[in-house]
């Protein structure tokens, strides 16, 4: 990799402003806020394809997801905690993809100043954690309660004659505009509370995690991970739900019912026919689905990637399995006790090899911090990444219907095709045209508009995205880059050359999970392709996230575009004992559906076979 | 036979005898008692050395006249090393010295009249620091026969005459006094694949891994750096195996029919197939945590697995190389302990 240094950095990736929107799609991609749009001094900074987050060309209305999350981040990074070298996260999108980089403090006076501040403020955080983190759940749960508690959009012929009488004085189209007002509001209001301590989470473990690298230099990151990893987070729970639905099934004698390629919607008709054992088993779905599938299929950065309650059939899709395994006499709770003593074991195995008791003193000292910061990092995404996501999508979707009645656009789901200002516009006229009795105006501009954009995005999807832009920077120092996106300068280096290699049977990545095996590779590029997966495939795709890991159950290994060791891929196939190689970059592109490969999780290579 | 004098079996010898037993052997009778597979054997212990120098000193001087040179008189030393290593080699042995040896070598070798041993050199000066001289010794692989193991015991105490060794020890002032050899005669394994490995990382020190190196045949073919080996590297907790480096290992060294060793081409269909399984790796990782363990710090470690599977240690002594390296802690406890996370946050790292 050194010697590549030289021919790379004079190479770099392409400018910004050498990218070309994709001719036909301007009108869509001027949909986009101008403050979104790269503009010509962006050529001077580095740029980075945020395909963690958003793998697909991103709907107008859901780029929400990056402009509330990057402006939550910075907050937090550049004026709450103060970190010492960087600030917050600047994007920008071009045929749908989200580009971003971020704005490092380099002035040694400044991050002095800086490092002070810092200091009165993220330590005050780790010395009061599990005070302020109590409160952080209060406060999560009361705004998913107000979420909740947000009324479904709908305006009367005639005001009721109860708010007449009442002299509530206030039009119901009144409460039309202050729900989606609050329905923004308070999405905005999440990303402050999922951003409130997650810097400083990673933090606290990329310091253990260093210290590791440099005491046991070939230690696998993935053994730190498991050093520091929770047992029993939230995101192991959806999971956990199904294995319990499962031993239900059997208990109840109903097991015979879930049958492969059944929808959930005849398993649930054939339920209620069995009675007393049926609706049993039907009381503790309700019970799972309050809160734990709140879920979806997706990272929370799409309004289509609905969650297992809007959509039963990816947990339905995993209960088959999970009920064979049980008769086959497999155990399917998860063995808190036994993980937690194998983490226990690893912490200790390798304490005993530090040389010094100074060493081990400041082992110890790191881990302690890190085990009591990480359950946040673990945890916090159930709450908003999912939970209060989906109602916050479900919440648009409701605009969507009710504007799709007054004819604004022929589906719901096109609401996501306005801009949240564009989509305030549409609710303000028709809110004017059930005042005044006109019809709405946006009745004949909002479906063309629809149309186009729609059509914009099923073509951006299918160009090729570079991913970076600009000059490489020296080194990648903006701590929150590494933590978030696990992008360093190596990183990059092996993007810039592998363009260079177009022959080579090897994609490299991080070494997530130990084991090789060889089989024949599904690339999912979406979850809705989900369910292509047979038993003994190797899954193939561009990001995991908690919802798939019913999918660990069937596959024999996973490989993903992105992801370091901490990420959903990692953790759930060291649970499941499965080879996996993440953060490869390009797998999704390079790696051909149905082809035989081999995955070198304890390498982090993967060989094309054929 | 009970050990004596002269003989040591290797149950009965272990490191605090090295003066008597010389390095080598010392080793191996220590991982004998340890538990660790080792081909079994016994030590000619340096007294048998000293015996035999007597008998042929009193026909002429052999000490004094090493001690005569300088370290930079090539020809004189070249010609003395010629005529002791032909005393040492030709000389009759001291009754109780031959008779020991071939009682020993009877009972080593059990019904078996004829099964192939290794002759090896036992320096008590070697393993020190300077692990160069210890290669200035010899070790003869796959003798057969008492006759051939007299006589190779004696090419080990030869050795200590070779022109380099003198010239070594005339040049650092060694006393001859304080130079003795013990010999170590072992059965041979019939590797089926061997190699060194090492309870810490040659390339960055690590205590967390161990480095397996191995390739087919005997491991002389590895420790002499004819054959690239094979490298993995396992995690001593996790047994996680990070590095697979499998390299052409065009060459293996296999036992010669008459005696001896001889490198032969490896087969085609072996040369860049991983000399060991993952279940191999595993078992040479445990037993070098557990020499690790018995020593109590680090060690350079040889192995060999033989045509049944089973694994022999040849060879464990401590790691040198990074054990004197002086590395300052990683990192130091502080009193608020908030202040390690400013290495993440305080700048370039």
């Amino acid at each position: 990799m050194k010697n590549s240094n030289a021919t790379t950095k004079a190479k770099g990736f392409p400018l910004p402003s050498s990218l070309k929107v994709v001719p036909g799609t301007e009108r869509a991609q001027a949909s986009y806020p101008y403050y979104m749009q790269f503009s010509k001094e962006d050529d001077e900074r580095f740029w980075f394809y945020n395909s963690m987050h958003f793998p697909e060309p991103m709907c107008v209305f859901d780029m929400i997801t990056a402009e509330a999350a990057y402006c939550a981040l910075g907050s937090a990074n550049t004026r709450i905690h103060c970190l010492p070298t960087t600030l917050g996260i600047d994007y920008r999108i071009i045929n749908g993809r989200v580009y971003i980089g971020g704005n490092a403090v380099t002035d040694p006076s400044e991050i002095a100043r800086r490092t002070g501040e810092f200091q009165r403020r993220a330590f005050y955080y780790y010395e009061n954690w599990e005070r302020l983190f109590a409160q952080w759940k209060d406060k999560m749960m009361a705004l998913i309660r107000s979420a909740q508690a947000l009324l479904k959009p709908d305006l009367p012929e005639f005001e009721p004659l109860e708010h007449v009488h009442a002299g509530r004085g206030v039009a119901s189209n009144h409460y039309i505009l202050e729900t989606y007002q609050k329905t923004i509001e308070g999405y905005f209001r999440m990303w402050h509370h999922h951003f409130e301590f997650l810097l400083l989470g990673y933090g606290a473990y990329l310091t253990f995690f260093d210290f590791c690298k440099k005491a046991f230099p070939e230690i696998s990151d993935q053994t730190v991970a498991r050093m520091v990893a929770g047992i029993e987070a939230e995101i192991f729970r959806p999971d956990d739900e199904l294995r319990r639905l499962a031993k239900c099934a059997i208990d109840l004698g109903v097991e015979g019912e879930f049958r492969e390629g059944t929808s959930p919607d005849e398993i649930i008709k054939s339920l209620e026919k069995l009675g007393k054992p049926g609706v049993a088993w039907l009381k503790e779905l309700a019970v799972s689905r309050d809160p734990w599938f709140n879920i979806n299929v997706g990272d929370g950065f799409y309004h289509y990637h609905r969650s297992w309650n809007d959509d039963l059939s990816m947990p339905f899709a995993a209960l088959p399995g999970y009920i064979a395994n049980a008769k086959a006499g497999q155990r399917l709770e998860r063995q808190t006790d036994r993980l937690m003593a194998e983490r226990q074991r690893l912490i200790a195995d390798y304490r005993e090899l530090l040389e010094t008791e100074e060493e081990r003193a400041a082992y110890d000292q790191m881990i302690t911090l890190a085990h009591r910061v990480f359950p946040y990092v673990e945890g916090h995404k159930f709450y908003c990444e999912h939970w209060y996501t989906n109602l916050f999508f479900n919440k648009i979707r409701e605009f969507g219907e009710f504007l799709s009645k007054h004819g604004f656009f022929p589906q719901a789901d096109d609401v996501f095709h306005l801009s949240h200002y564009e989509l305030e516009t549409a609710i303000v006229d028709l809110m004017t045209s059930w005042s005044n009795g006109s019809p709405p105006r946006g009745i004949s501009r909002w479906p063309a508009i629809v149309k186009e954009r729609k059509e914009a995005i099923a073509e951006w999807a299918k160009h090729e995205t570079a991913p970076a832009l600009g000059p490489v920077p020296d080194i990648i120092d903006d701590p929150a880059i590494v933590m978030l996106w696990g992008i360093t300068r190596e990183n990059l280096d092996t993007w810039l050359t592998a363009g260079e290699q177009p022959h080579s049977n090897e994609i490299r990545g991080f070494a997530a999970s130990n084991g090789v095996v060889e089989g024949v590779a599904r690339v999912v590029k979406s979850a809705e392709e989900i369910d292509r997966l047979r038993h003994g495939d190797i899954l193939v795709c561009q990001v995991t996230n908690p919802s798939w890991a019913p999918v660990f159950q069937k596959i024999a290994a996973a490989v993903s575009d992105i992801g370091g060791s901490m990420s959903h891929a990692a953790i759930v196939a060291r649970e499941y004992g499965l080879p996996a190689v993440v953060g490869t970059g390009t797998a999704t592109q390079k790696i051909k559906d149905g082809q035989r490969i081999r995955v070198d999780g304890g390498r982090g290579v993967v060989t094309l076979l054929e | 036979m009970p050990s004596s004098e002269i003989i040591g079996w290797f149950a009965d010898v272990g490191l605090s005898d090295r003066p008597t037993v010389g390095g080598k052997g010392g080793s191996l009778g220590e991982l004998t008692r340890a538990g660790i597979p080792v081909p079994p054997g016994f030590v000619v212990r340096t007294a048998a050395f000293e015996r035999f120098l007597r008998t042929l000193e009193k026909e002429g001087p052999i000490r004094t006249s090493v001690e005569a040179l300088s370290g930079h008189e090539l020809e004189k030393i070249t010609a003395l090393s010629e005529c002791l290593r032909k005393r040492v080699e030709s000389a009759p042995l001291p009754e109780d010295v031959n008779s020991e040896i071939l009682a020993a070598h009877i009972e080593l070798c059990g019904g078996d009249s004829n099964p192939p041993l290794a002759v090896r050199s036992s320096a008590t000066t070697e393993d020190s620091a300077d692990a160069s001289f210890a290669g200035l010794q010899d070790t003869y692989l796959w003798t057969i026969g008492a006759q051939e193991t007299l006589k190779r015991v004696r090419s080990c105490w030869a050795s200590l005459y070779s022109v380099p060794s003198i010239a070594y020890r005339r040049k650092h002032g060694m006393p001859e006094s304080s130079v003795a050899m013990a010999v170590v005669v072992q059965g041979m394994v019939n590797a089926e694949k061997a190699g060194v490995m090492f309870t810490r990382s040659p390339l960055t020190g690590d205590r967390s891994v161990v480095t397996i190196e191995g390739a087919w045949g005997l491991g002389s073919a590895v420790v002499s750096g004819e054959v690239t080996p094979d490298r993995f590297v396992i995690a001593k907790i996790t047994g996680e195996i990070s590095v697979r480096e499998i390299s052409d290992k065009h060459v293996q060294h296999v036992p010669a029919q008459a005696g001896g060793v001889k490198e032969v081409e490896t087969p085609e269909n072996l040369r860049r197939v991983p000399c060991l399984t993952d279940p191999e790796i595993v078992a040479l990782k445990e037993i070098a945590r557990k020499v690790e363990r018995h020593y109590g710090r680090p060690q350079d470690i040889e192995w060999a697995i033989d045509q049944a599977g089973k694994i022999f240690l040849l060879q464990s002594r401590p790691e040198t190389v990074w054990s004197v390296k002086e590395r300052g802690p990683v990192a130091k406890p502080t009193d608020n302990p908030l202040q390690h996370v400013m290495k993440i946050f305080g700048g370039r790292r």
